[in-house]
């Protein structure tokens, strides 16, 4: 195929699960904030949802402070921000349709759908219902467009370049919330009870939908180790950098077997997938929680850039 | 100006038979069905993202054309003599651009002045001598075609160079077969579906020598911002082709690459969708981001094939356009089976002031123009705007055709106030390759929603109908 279908058709993937990914930030950052001090401490949540969603340097050159207000008109509505849930799905819209004979029509009439809703918000919500409606209505929207092409595509070489795009995006998202929040994980927080971590805790696991599934692997209350644990090592949690690092290898696999060639993504991914599975959560702790992640967002970066070079151009 | 002729009731108001059963039926079908149809029709329309884009309204980046659910219909003897006379046009085409770009001889023996073809911005001095497979040049010619009477046929416009228009031809016979199937189980509709078979088998056949049996075809587009972006992913998917725009194409040692997942491809035939000006900027307009640097030299190399090919503008100006039947007769020594519409070229004194005078009844035309714009309609004009024609008519005639306001047929159409007649024209799409010339029947038939309005242009308020030719 054309490199630059596969390219539009791996972005277009990639924009929609930032899209996503940011409502779920700014949902739980909005259940954060709106919690009395005493259970969540003085930190500034809207400080920590723009370091998550990875642009703090941006943001802090548009806006003096970060609030309720400026977060959320730069995370979802701001054309400046290039991030920003607008611009991900008008930029996923714009792909889509420079590929529309590579997409299905369910997987059209997803993204043309949010692209043609998306007016309907206007600059911003003008309450905070409609607020938490237009979050609903963005996580429902991609998950409309991720499972059309689940179940639409062929297995073929368009559907992995497209499912490369939605993991290397996830891992990434994932690594972020670890990066930001790895503080609360750490053991020496060991404070069992404490209201204030719980809801910091809890709040990790929702962003990435994942406090109902944390209860049926580990069958007791929260604990930060844990929390790590399930986001980082536990294949069967759909978020985690290992689960990822499965589907990647997976698609990669697919994509060399079909053209008859491994490359540099092939061995690049399998050496990160490697790494996660002979680690263990001591080892881990041990080595530094902060360093493994930082060097894991390196690594996926470096996948991106081998991907782009292999296939994409 | 004289009374349309309607196509379903001609000028005495009898029923002409291809229209019968369709008379029939309208007869009995309740008015809110037909209604219905059409929303639904919409909804389809939509729903598929048919949209086009139209120049200079910033707002409106992606509009719908209106469609039109009755259907044109044509009878087997009237495709019969458009098929001919189209065939014979092409053909006479072809043998004229070849002509202009080696031996010349119609401008030696003085039927096309010389000067309209060597001071036309749209002659290509590249092409000079220039050998193209099968010294064919318009693979995909676009006719238009527009009714008098009962017998006479005029072409209007010939469009050598990209005409588009085919996939609306396309989607419009799909959405009628899905709307209306008990109309067509009443009539005997020639198919057209096979449009995109018969357009990919004659790019093949035009593969230069070097391509294997199985040639690579692209399409060229200029990109999503193009007005018929859809158009191009539509033939590009129905043909099983790849997409591509410039920068997916390179050029390497004269042959023409496509950047794949795979690696470099190599490019045989390329239908390109892409103005001469913007093909290739190291040829043509340097600043074009559109283009592929190289191709021309690819192309002259012979190792790829365009279609069309690069040049064919001075096919289809307007000026050119009054020496057609003389070119037929030329190089065929045929009369020409469709008639011109009678043509005044400003660029000659005589016609110049015969139009003057004569302003208010007859239609001007830009002789590059296209699309309905920089037109006017005498009749339709007030005061200011034909004194601002006059002007510039006298200070750039050679700018300028002028032809008599043409009483264009009528079909029946479905407006605001119920089926009413609407004036229409007709675009068939004529297909040249090294075998033989293919036409689907019919084309795609414009009409102009607008009361009186003889302007069918998409960009002006014109709608499209779906065009029926039937079997005997």
């Amino acid at each position: 195929m054309l490199s630059r279908t596969a390219d539009n058709l791996y972005w277009l993937a990639r924009y929609v699960e930032r899209a996503e990914y940011l409502a779920r930030i700014l949902e739980v950052t909005q259940r954060l904030a709106t919690l009395p001090l005493a259970y969540v401490g003085s930190s500034n949540e809207w400080e920590s949802a723009v370091a998550t969603a990875g642009c703090a340097h941006a943001f802090a050159a548009t806006y003096p402070e970060a609030n309720e207000e400026t977060v959320t008109d730069f995370l979802c509505f701001s054309t400046s921000n290039p991030s920003s849930i607008r611009n991900c799905f008008e930029i996923a819209r714009t792909n889509a349709r420079a590929v529309r004979t590579a997409l299905t029509v369910e997987m059209w009439d997803a993204i043309n759908g949010i692209w043609l809703e998306l007016k309907r918000f206007g600059n911003g919500p003008t309450s905070r219902e409609e607020f938490a409606r237009f979050l609903r209505w963005v996580q429902e929207g991609s998950l409309r467009f991720d499972g059309s092409a689940y179940r639409t595509m062929l297995r073929n070489d368009a559907y992995w370049f497209s499912r490369l795009g939605v993991y290397l995006e996830r891992a990434d998202n994932t690594a972020r919330i670890l990066d930001v929040k790895y503080h609360l994980l750490l053991p020496a927080n060991e404070r069992v009870g404490g209201p204030l971590d719980y809801f910091q805790w809890s709040a990790i696991l929702r962003s990435v939908s994942a406090l109902t599934a944390y209860h049926w692997v580990y069958r007791e209350s929260v604990k930060p180790w844990l929390i790590a644990d399930l986001l980082i090592l536990r294949d069967e949690m759909p978020r985690s950098l290992a689960s990822c690092y499965e589907n990647l290898v997976l698609c990669l696999d697919h994509i060399a077997r079909a053209y008859g060639r491994q490359g540099t993504a092939q061995r690049q991914a399998r050496a990160v997938r490697a790494r996660i599975e002979n680690s263990r959560m001591e080892e881990i702790f041990q080595h530094g929680l902060h360093e493994f992640i930082g060097e894991f967002i390196g690594d996926n970066n470096r996948l991106g850039a081998a991907i782009t070079e292999q296939y994409l151009m | 100006m004289a009374v349309a002729f309607d196509e379903m009731k001609g000028t005495d108001g009898a029923l002409r038979p291809a229209y019968a059963e369709l008379h029939r039926w309208l007869a009995d079908v309740p008015p809110d069905v037909l209604d219905h149809r059409r929303r639904e029709a919409e909804v389809l329309f939509r729903r598929i993202g048919i949209t086009f884009a139209v120049y200079g309204e910033a707002d409106a980046q992606e509009r719908l054309i209106p469609f039109d659910v009755l259907p044109r219909i044509l009878s087997a003897a009237e495709w019969d003599i458009l098929r001919a006379g189209l065939e014979q046009r092409v053909r006479a085409i072809n043998l004229y651009i070849h002509d202009v770009y080696h031996r010349r001889e119609i401008l030696k023996a003085g039927v096309v002045p010389e000067e309209l073809v060597f001071q036309n911005p749209v002659f290509r001095p590249e092409m000079n001598g220039q050998k193209v497979p099968h010294d064919i040049y318009v693979h995909i010619g676009g006719i238009d075609i527009v009714r008098v009477d009962a017998e006479t046929f005029y072409v209007l416009e010939d469009n050598a160079r990209t005409p588009s228009g085919v996939s609306y031809m396309l989607e419009n016979r799909e959405i009628m077969l899905r709307l209306f199937p008990e109309l067509f189980a009443r009539h005997r509709v020639a198919p057209v579906e096979n449009y995109p078979d018969e357009l990919l088998a004659t790019l093949d056949s035009v593969a230069p020598a070097t391509a294997s049996a199985d040639p690579t075809v692209v399409l060229l587009t200029p990109g999503v911002y193009n007005s018929a972006y859809y158009e191009h992913s539509f033939l590009a998917d129905k043909l099983g082709i790849e997409l591509v725009e410039g920068r997916d194409l390179f050029v390497k040692d004269e042959i023409v690459f496509m950047r794949t997942t795979q690696g470099p491809k190599r490019v045989d035939v390329i239908y390109r969708r892409i103005d001469d000006d913007f093909l290739d900027p190291l040829a043509f307009r340097p600043d074009s981001a559109l283009g592929v640097p190289g191709l021309m030299s690819a192309y002259q190399a012979g190792n790829v094939t365009l279609a069309n090919a690069v040049g064919t503008g001075i096919a289809d100006d307007k000026a050119v356009y009054s020496y057609m039947p003389a070119i037929v007769k030329f190089y065929l020594g045929e009369e020409p089976i469709l008639k011109n519409v009678p043509t005044w070229r400003c660029r000659e004194e005589q016609h110049l002031s015969y139009v003057l005078d004569r302003l208010e009844e007859l239609v001007v035309k830009e002789v590059h123009g296209s699309g309905g714009y920089g037109m006017l309609v005498g009749p339709k004009a007030d005061k200011t705007t034909l004194a601002g024609f006059r002007a510039k008519l006298k200070s750039n005639p050679r700018n300028f055709i002028a032809q008599p306001t043409l009483a264009l047929s009528t079909c029946p159409t479905c407006v605001e106030e119920g089926v009413a007649p609407r004036h229409v024209d007709l675009r068939p799409f004529v297909l040249t390759g090294r075998d033989r010339i293919r036409i689907v029947p019919g084309g795609l038939t414009r009409v102009a929603l607008k009361k009186g309005s003889l302007v069918v242009n998409s960009s002006q308020g014109g709608g499209t109908k779906d065009t029926w030719v039937l079997d005997r």
